[in-house]
């Protein structure tokens, strides 16, 4: 009984404290830059937030997937690039139905993504060189196609765009409806079925998941296959956001999805994580664009840069967090040992 | 009889042996199908050709290999080479500064002397180097995470120095470095020559090698059998960066700018690619100085082969990933079985 106590109030520290840590953040700026600024205070503001990276957070939920099961995807990035290019290309030149442009931007995704967890779980791939290696590909395939900007005039998509919902308080669009069905699709995912016990099982540690009989092989490639096919959903709604590809986009999107989910709460060593967390994760890092948009000072470079600072902020807080708890546990044998010791 | 048979094994264990193999696989192939590859010219006492030509643009990857083999050695990476040779590049250019003066035609002199300016681009890398070894060692984070956070920071900061820009470099004594001449050859041969010597030197003749590829292959073991790890790896990511910062600079000698987003995209990948290539493994516990450069030379000669067959550049990260993939299944295939089971069964377990 004192046992499951004691594990009980392990799970619930890691992973709720940087869970509750994230909306914390979030709740904290967000409060900032209502005092700072007018207007900022608005439930349209957080909708505006969304609306801007709903694509980042469908990426970001994959990208927490494979976080979680100890990993890295650095490819997800490229692989919008691609299937943005791609889906313009196909629907401007090639004038195909839309339908099955939908389905040639899903199936892409999915195959980098078995392509990467083929080469990660059965060649024994180090996860980042395989996904950096699948980055270059997709990115190099996706300048093969055009490195021009081709402009999306398809009339299904052009409604799509600019579909609005009305809201108390504000409005979302069609994308951030996407990003919301793909966060509780997630949350099942990973809370609710087999496939994602044994995920966070394999990223707490592998060798005993596989003492347990949990086949590791296969989880991992099914892992990133999912990553892929959701970041393909991601591109689906980043086309019909921007309407106009660009081959030079996303850049440093492999690096905001990892930040938005160690932000809400997901160990880079993988084994804890909780899309949830993510969620604000996104938003966090969200409102941090929107205020440095409301102060109107932006010079080159600081988008990178943030970003990379919150990030390190976040790992730091983790360290700390782990830290801790290592040094009172390692604490405890020392303090019985000395108290035997005085006790003689 | 016996004796070329165990050099011919020799030589073929060695994981080297292989890209030596495929470079010269490269130069067979450019003999036949590329005119003029092999032809050289001396034009105003300097030689001239496509040889020349792939050593001279290969030597920023061959000083980055040089530092990053290093890191690989101990298990770890650093992808931010790139952004640090941007940086870099940048701080050089910037404290040179790029002031035209129409009526020479010329710059008479940089705003701060060239050699400080140098110095200073090297300190910037090495300080950078000296924070991702910091996150890693210190902080215990991954060294893929702490080198990922800067190699997008790292380019932020290059813009920023930069203000968005392209710096042009219009002094002349600053080409020397990328695009000088000295004895017929160009003067980054040199360079390579001397700081491949100076590092083969440090990991072969000091403790140093012997340290990294302990670390590599069991970190826990080498810190309790008295050696400071932490100390090495450590020092290990400042090569990294330092010799990433001089790459960065070389570059902006020899294109005579320096580009915060362009100098040294990718860079990363060649770099790794390379290493891998010269038989260092991503897990740590090969520190092959002389396997890497030949990897470098051997990515250069592929990105000048390829390019000279007419493929626009950006086709070109498609390529490199297609020979990183196959590599990396080259690597990881245990070939002493897949030969036992090809060869006769003569040797006894």
């Amino acid at each position: 009984m004192r046992l499951f106590k004691t594990l009980r109030k392990h799970h619930f520290n890691t992973e709720h404290i940087t869970l509750w840590a994230a909306v914390i953040v979030f709740a904290a700026f967000f409060t900032f830059g209502s005092i700072r600024y007018k207007n900022f205070f608005a439930i349209q503001t957080i909708c505006n937030i969304l609306m801007d990276n709903s694509h980042l957070l469908i990426v970001a939920l994959g990208e927490t997937l494979v976080l979680v099961s100890g990993g890295i995807d650095l490819s997800v990035g490229a692989l919008i690039a691609f299937n943005f290019t791609a889906s313009a290309y196909m629907l401007t030149e090639l004038n195909l139905p839309l339908p099955v442009v939908v389905a040639v931007v899903l199936a892409v995704g999915a195959l980098v993504g078995f392509l990467n967890g083929y080469l990660i779980s059965y060649k024994g791939f180090q996860p980042f060189i395989a996904t950096l290696a699948t980055q270059f590909l997709t990115r190099g395939a996706c300048y093969m196609i055009s490195t021009d900007t081709i402009v999306i005039s398809h009339p299904a998509v052009l409604k799509l765009s600019i579909f609005k919902l009305r809201m108390p308080g504000g409005y979302v669009t069609f994308g951030v409806l996407v990003a919301l069905v793909m966060l509780v699709l997630f949350y099942i995912l990973t809370k609710k079925t087999k496939f994602g016990r044994n995920v966070y099982a394999i990223g707490g540690n592998e060798v005993s998941a596989k003492m347990l009989g949990i086949p590791v092989k296969r989880t991992r490639m099914y892992v990133y296959a999912v990553s892929g096919f959701t970041t393909s959903i991601a591109s689906l709604v980043f086309a019909v956001y921007i309407l106009s590809s660009y081959g030079l986009h996303a850049q440093s999107l492999h690096l905001d999805a990892v930040s938005a989910a160690v932000i809400g709460g997901t160990l880079t060593t993988g084994g804890i994580g909780n899309v949830i967390g993510t969620l604000f994760g996104v938003l966090t890092t969200g409102v941090i664009q929107t205020i440095i948009t409301f102060q109107g000072t932006l010079t080159s470079g600081w988008p990178k840069i943030t970003t990379a600072a919150l990030l390190l902020s976040f790992i730091l807080l983790q360290r700390f967090i782990i830290w801790q708890r290592n040094r009172n546990r390692k604490g405890k044998p020392v303090k019985m040992l000395q108290k035997e010791a005085a006790s003689e | 009889m016996k004796q070329k048979k165990d050099l011919w094994r020799n030589f073929l264990r060695r994981p080297e042996s292989l890209t030596l193999v495929a470079l010269l696989g490269l130069l067979v192939f450019n003999l036949f199908f590329t005119k003029g590859f092999f032809t050289i010219q001396i034009r105003d006492g300097h030689l001239y050709g496509s040889l020349i030509d792939i050593v001279k643009r290969g030597v920023p990857l061959m000083i980055t290999v040089m530092g990053l083999t290093m890191v690989i050695a101990t298990g770890g990476t650093d992808i931010s080479v790139g952004s640090i040779a941007a940086i870099a590049g940048v701080v050089t250019a910037t404290l040179i500064g790029g002031d035209f003066a129409f009526e020479t035609g010329a710059v008479t002199a940089s705003r701060v002397p060239i050699g400080i300016a140098v110095a200073a681009g090297l300190l910037v890398a090495a300080v950078i180097g000296l924070w991702n070894g910091f996150l890693v060692e210190r902080i215990g984070i991954p060294p893929l995470i702490a080198t990922l956070m800067m190699q997008v920071a790292g380019r932020g900061i290059a813009e920023l120095i930069a203000s968005g820009k392209i710096l042009t470099i219009y002094y002349k004594p600053f080409y020397y470095i990328g695009s000088g001449w000295f004895l017929g050859l160009p003067v980054s041969i040199f360079l390579v020559a001397v700081l491949g010597i100076l590092i083969w030197l440090l990991l072969r003749k000091t403790a140093y090698g012997l340290y990294l590829t302990a670390i590599g292959l069991n970190k826990t073991a080498t810190a309790f059998s008295g050696i400071k790890t932490r100390a090495v790896v450590w020092s290990a990511f400042v090569f990294s960066a330092l010799m990433a910062g001089m790459a960065g600079i070389v570059t902006a000698s020899e294109i005579r700018a320096a580009d915060p987003v362009n100098l040294g995209l990718y860079l990363e990948l060649d770099a790794i690619l390379a290493c891998n290539l010269g038989g260092n493994s991503m897990k740590g516990g090969r520190c092959n100085l002389a396997g890497s450069i030949i990897g470098a030379v051997l990515v250069q000669t592929l990105t000048t082969t390829i390019f000279s067959k007419g493929v626009p550049s950006e086709t070109i990260l498609v390529y490199k990933a297609i020979v990183v993939i196959l590599v990396g299944m080259i690597q990881v295939t245990n070939w002493d079985l897949v030969l036992k089971r090809r060869g006769k069964k003569r040797e006894a377990v």
